[in-house]
């Protein structure tokens, strides 16, 4: 029996492709006493490395998984284990080809070489492909093969060379010992391993492990089939693994790849096959390997005779045969994005896990960066572990959402597409009076939002076509509505009563709060009682962590609000980043958040309280209680829709009494529900308002997304040496708004942008910003009030003057478009006259 | 034209460690999926030679619920014609119940035209392990048999098979119709193609009731014993070690 040191720095448990390039890359920056361990034996301890089919397609709609995926093939070529072979994603309908079409926007946005090409195309390259099946295909040349394997054992070698690493396979994780909601040590059937830090690297197993120490890493293994046939001459006769491009049968949700003189089929297309981590057989008990399950045969039968009509001369050779067929784990979470980062539940416990082989390295690093010094090098927001709600972390949920993911794999999926199952998790107080008011749903966080109101459906006869901007493409208008103009015309008109429920809510109390959230925000803390200070919040190096606004409530107590979506992720922040004598309470499920905004709005507020609401009496950036009949309400006048009025935070069990008393009284002044098609998109769109997650995250600092301070408070406050290092340095990007100057595709129809399309000069040449980046939509909605289109983006510094003529590339057509602003100025109502009261 | 029976049994894939259903009375294939023995995988590519050599057909039977069509449709893949499935428990079935079974199909269907003049079993069951039921289904049908026959070929009415063991080779001609058990090693079953595949998909498969209740096999519970301790003998080093290593591998039956 292997034996283990009793003490380490590190402990990474998994030597899979992760933990063994999270090995390599913590070494790399100075790392040492790492030991790692792995149930199995080695270099294929049995997780779903083993049997990976190892390629890479580089091209997501996701910038954040290209970006590391760009970065992992950088690794793997640097570890002579890449071979390029060339990828089609070919399409079999018209459908699939605008599909492709739209990736090709994604390809230019993220600057990867790709083409659309013909079936002649393809043929020349796959001989053995049937043209006649296929109307087209998405070309990459940069697609390629890695032994995933190989690049493991070089870059744990590479951490043993360099003394800082012990591998101990074969040994078994019995435990995690938790002192004081921190590691204190790993426990293995081969002894007990003191450490401060230990990463799960688990794939398939890591909700398991993680459970020993209380926390949870939300995966489900689940099964994508795989069978290998062969071997067929025209293969056999080319030398190397890899010789034809890899096919990607998009409609079918299958792909083709050349395994030697063998053809592997893998499929996305059976239905979802999910396994609990406890239930994966031990290396003893598998036929193969724990994550080669047995191949149950009628889940593929759809799938042969698909690949068999694609490839018809070539696997319907009857010399060639199926000699290896599985059920292969993988892990898969609810959203489709990886799980990184220290778990909130234990201190000193990471998670990486969730990563395919296309991610790992290139994770890895970031890991590694993230556990040395705070910052990793690409932004991984959306890969963050803090990132999920409870209810997001149960077994039901992610086996749901996954389930409802997994056929989506190679699927067609809209940027506004709704999941429809573990829906009605999380209710708004009122949430009776908006299904009366017949609103559409959206859900963010769990939680149940009003995109809109079919009961404004009357308002689309009261405003014009060139208002409404109403979208005649289907891709267009799916998952919008023109109400959502319609609505924000009204609040412009009147006002607008818009649930805000999903915000996050926590305080930052005790005689140390001030001197915490001085040191997290850039704005001024030290404000008096009753203050609303909206302020950024910076990483170490000035960029993005997060945006956001707090309330002085009390000397020793400030609320701060952020967005549902990344609100678990800001509070781990604050929780870390808390001096002793401040302490964090979340208060999110108990007041719930109702915007009231417009020309009419004080109006409405005057109508209900006593209290003066007047600019004078109540002035832009404060808070305070006041009375609205019965109700205390702690009322905070900042708008993020450009209007004068306020958010009303109220207990949760007082919420609908509230909705309905400014319902009511908003009616006769013409003042609506408004859902968050407004709040999100339109209304802070016309506004330049940035959204953390579009325009902010941890690559954006300050100055590139003009919100720069002519001066910062005296204070110390993360990221402050930074920002002053960038004050005498030009932004490499600067955050534009532009609007589309004229619609009209070839075809005839109008089209609108719906966010992620790359930005050229008219004449289509490609644009390059100072980090080498290419500018992309950010964000894109419609601007009622100026009956524009507008688009917000990072445009390089040349560029980023108003009247600038650049073009916008949707669906492979060049669209004319114009900078209004190139800077936080608004496009509409630029003095802000509307939020004053003027 | 010889047609040929071929029968096969669902059984646990048993190359890993073996694992009990939880209340101790089957082998469970959850984990290792399920097969057919390899003495049937060898019995069904016999059957397809001597079905290709002489003009004829492999029809395959089992015995057993729904799941068992994963191995009919298994042995149709690599050239099996059709299947017959004895939709039945099989765990209730003791080896007499399943001879009288399969005596059944055979005399059911020679009443009805179609005769097979041999019927091919796996020697041995890979999870009862009974060796039972090729000699009693040919002592029902009153035909002579043959068991571990590892190579057969047929001519002009007679089966000529062969069984090697560590002694020497039997050769035995034998008149049709008759029963071979076969034993695995003579033969290296063919995979499947992908079109082979699919036209199995396609191919006629019929179920039957069974034609009596079964007396079962007595069988009560089962038990893993402990494993057996792990011997480690270092055959040597280098070129040196070769001819013990050989002489191991001969051994273990891996030269055949």
């Amino acid at each position: 029996m292997a034996s283990v040191p009793e003490k380490a720095r590190c402990v990474i448990i998994g030597a899979g492709i992760v933990g063994n390039s999270l090995a390599y890359h913590l070494a790399e920056l100075g790392w040492t006493d790492i030991v790692q361990l792995d149930k199995g034996p080695l270099p294929n301890p049995g997780g779903s490395t083993g049997h990976a089919s190892n390629f890479i397609f580089p091209v997501d709609h996701s910038r954040e998984m290209t970006d590391i995926t760009l970065e992992s093939m950088r690794q793997y070529k640097e570890l002579g284990v890449f071979t390029e072979s060339g990828g089609f994603e070919v399409a079999r309908t018209e459908e699939r080809m605008e599909e492709l079409r739209r990736r090709m926007s994604s390809a230019k946005a993220w600057g990867i070489e790709a083409e659309l090409v013909d079936p002649d195309f393809v043929v020349e390259k796959v001989p053995f492909l049937d043209k006649d099946v296929i109307v087209g295909a998405f070309w990459t040349p940069s697609v390629g093969v890695v032994d995933s394997l190989r690049a493991g054992t070089i870059m744990r070698e590479r951490a043993q060379e360099k003394g800082a690493l012990t591998v101990v396979s074969n040994v078994e994780v019995t435990d995690l010992e938790v002192v004081d909601g921190r590691i204190a040590a790993v426990v293995t059937d081969a002894g007990r391993i003191e450490a401060e830090t230990v990463v799960v690297c688990c794939g398939v197993w890591s909700p398991k492990i993680a459970r020993m120490a209380g926390a949870r890493i939300p995966l489900t293994p689940a099964v994508h089939q795989m069978i290998s046939a062969g071997p067929y001459e025209v293969l056999a006769d080319r030398p190397g693994e890899i010789s034809f491009p890899i096919v990607r049968d998009m409609d079918t949700l299958c792909y083709e790849r050349q395994h030697g003189s063998d053809m592997e089929v893998g499929s996305y297309a059976h239905r979802p096959i999910l396994h609990d981590p406890e239930e994966i057989p031990s290396n003893e008990q598998a036929k193969l390997s724990p994550t080669e399950m047995p191949f149950t045969e009628e889940d593929f039968e759809l799938q042969l005779e698909q690949a068999l009509e694609l490839m018809p001369e070539l696997l319907g050779d009857e010399r060639g045969t199926v000699r290896y067929a599985i059920n292969g784990l993988l892990s898969q979470t609810a959203d489709g994005f990886p799980i990184l980062g220290e778990t909130p539940e234990v201190k000193g416990l990471w998670s990486a896990a969730a990563i395919w082989i296309k991610e790992g390295p290139g994770t890895a690093k970031l890991v590694a960066e993230w556990m040395t010094h705070g910052n990793p090098s690409i932004d991984i927001s959306h890969s963050d572990i803090c990132r999920f709600y409870p209810h997001q972390r149960t077994r039901d949920h992610v086996r749901a959402r996954t389930s409802e993911a997994f056929n989506k794999t190679y699927g067609i999926v809209h940027p506004g597409e709704q999941s429809e199952s573990v829906r009605g998790v999380r209710l708004a107080p009122m949430h009776a009076s908006q299904r009366d008011l017949g609103a559409v749903f959206y859900e963010a966080a769990g939680w149940e939002r009003p995109h809109w109101y079919a009961s404004n459906e009357n308002l689309l006869e009261k405003f014009s076509d060139d208002q409404l901007m109403r979208r005649e493409h289907e891709w267009d208008a799916r998952w919008w509505s023109p109400i959502i103009n319609a609505e924000h015309l009204q609040m412009r008109e009147a006002g607008a009563v818009i649930d805000l429920s999903a915000f996050a809510i926590f305080d930052i109390v005790g005689p140390k709060a001030l001197e915490a959230v001085q040191q997290i925000c850039v704005a001024q803390m030290d404000v008096k009682v009753g203050r609303v200070v909206y302020t950024p919040v910076l990483d170490s190096r000035g960029g993005f962590r997060s945006d956001l606004t707090v309330m002085r409530l009390a000397h020793d107590q400030f609320r701060v609000v952020t967005g549902g979506a990344h609100g678990m992720v800001d509070k781990k922040w604050f929780a870390d980043h808390l001096p002793q004598g401040a302490a964090l309470v979340d208060v999110t499920s108990a007041y719930t958040t109702i915007g009231l905004w417009g020309p009419k709005a004080r109006t409405v507020l005057e109508s209900l309280t006593r209290a003066d609401v007047s600019p004078q009496g109540f002035p832009f950036g404060t808070c305070r209680e006041i009375e609205v009949g019965d109700l205390g309400v702690l009322a905070s006048r900042i708008s993020y829709v450009g209007e004068y009025g306020w958010e009303l935070y109220v207990p949760m069990e007082a919420g609908a009494a509230l909705w309905e008393r400014l319902l009511k009284a908003g009616k006769e002044h013409g003042v609506i529900p408004a859902g968050i098609g407004v709040y999100a998109t339109t209304g802070r769109i016309e506004k330049a308002y940035r959204a953390f997650g579009a325009e902010l995250d941890a690559e954006r600092t300050l100055s590139e997304t003009g919100m720069r301070r002519k001066k910062y408070k005296d204070a110390d406050f993360i990221g402050k040496d930074a920002i002053l290092a960038q004050e005498g340095e030009e932004p490499k990007a600067v955050l534009c708004s532009l609007t589309v100057d004229d619609h009209t595709s070839a075809s005839g129809v109008k089209r609108y942008m719906l966010g992620g399309e790359p930005l050229f000069t008219r004449d289509g040449t490609q644009l390059t910003d100072g980090h080498g980046h290419h500018p992309y939509v950010t964000s894109a909605g419609s601007a009622p009030s100026l009956g524009k289109h507008m688009l917000m983006a990072f445009l390089p510094p040349e560029q980023a003057r108003v009247g600038t003529e650049l073009a916008v590339s949707f669906m492979e057509e060049l669209y004319p478009v114009t900078v209004v602003s190139a800077d936080a100025t608004a496009p509409f109502d630029p003095d802000n006259d509307r939020i004053k009261g003027k | 034209m010889t047609d040929v029976l071929v029968c096969v049994k669902r059984v646990p894939d048993a190359s890993g460690e073996v694992v009990l259903t939880p209340d101790g009375s089957r082998v469970d294939g959850r984990y290792a999926g399920y097969t057919m023995s390899a003495h049937e995988e060898c019995a069904v590519e016999i059957g397809v030679k001597v079905a290709e050599a002489t003009g004829g057909a492999v029809t395959v039977l089992t015995l057993g619920d729904e799941d068992s069509v994963e191995q009919l449709r298994a042995a149709l893949s690599v050239g099996a014609a059709e299947a017959v499935r004895v939709d039945a428990d099989a765990d209730a079935y003791g080896p007499a119940d399943v001879a009288r079974e399969i005596a059944a199909v055979v005399t059911t269907r020679a009443g009805a035209g179609k005769d097979y003049d041999l019927v091919l079993l796996g020697n041995d069951a890979a999870d009862t392990g009974d060796f039972q039921v090729g000699i009693r289904l040919a002592y029902a049908l009153d035909r002579p048999v043959v068991t571990g026959v590892q190579r057969l070929e047929v001519s002009e009415g007679t089966a000529t098979m062969q069984v090697d063991n560590p002694e020497g080779t039997e050769i035995y001609e034998v008149a049709l119709p008759a029963v071979a058990t076969v034993l695995e090693g003579g033969v290296s079953p063919r995979y499947p193609s992908i079109t082979g595949k699919i036209k199995a998909k396609k191919a006629p498969l019929e179920t039957v009731e069974p034609s009596a209740a079964p007396a079962g096999s007595g069988r009560q519970a089962l038990r893993v014993p402990p494993p057996p301790p792990t011997q480690v003998e270092i055959l040597g080093e280098g070129p040196a070690a070769a001819p013990r290593l050989v002489e191991v591998l001969t051994q273990l039956g891996a030269g055949r």
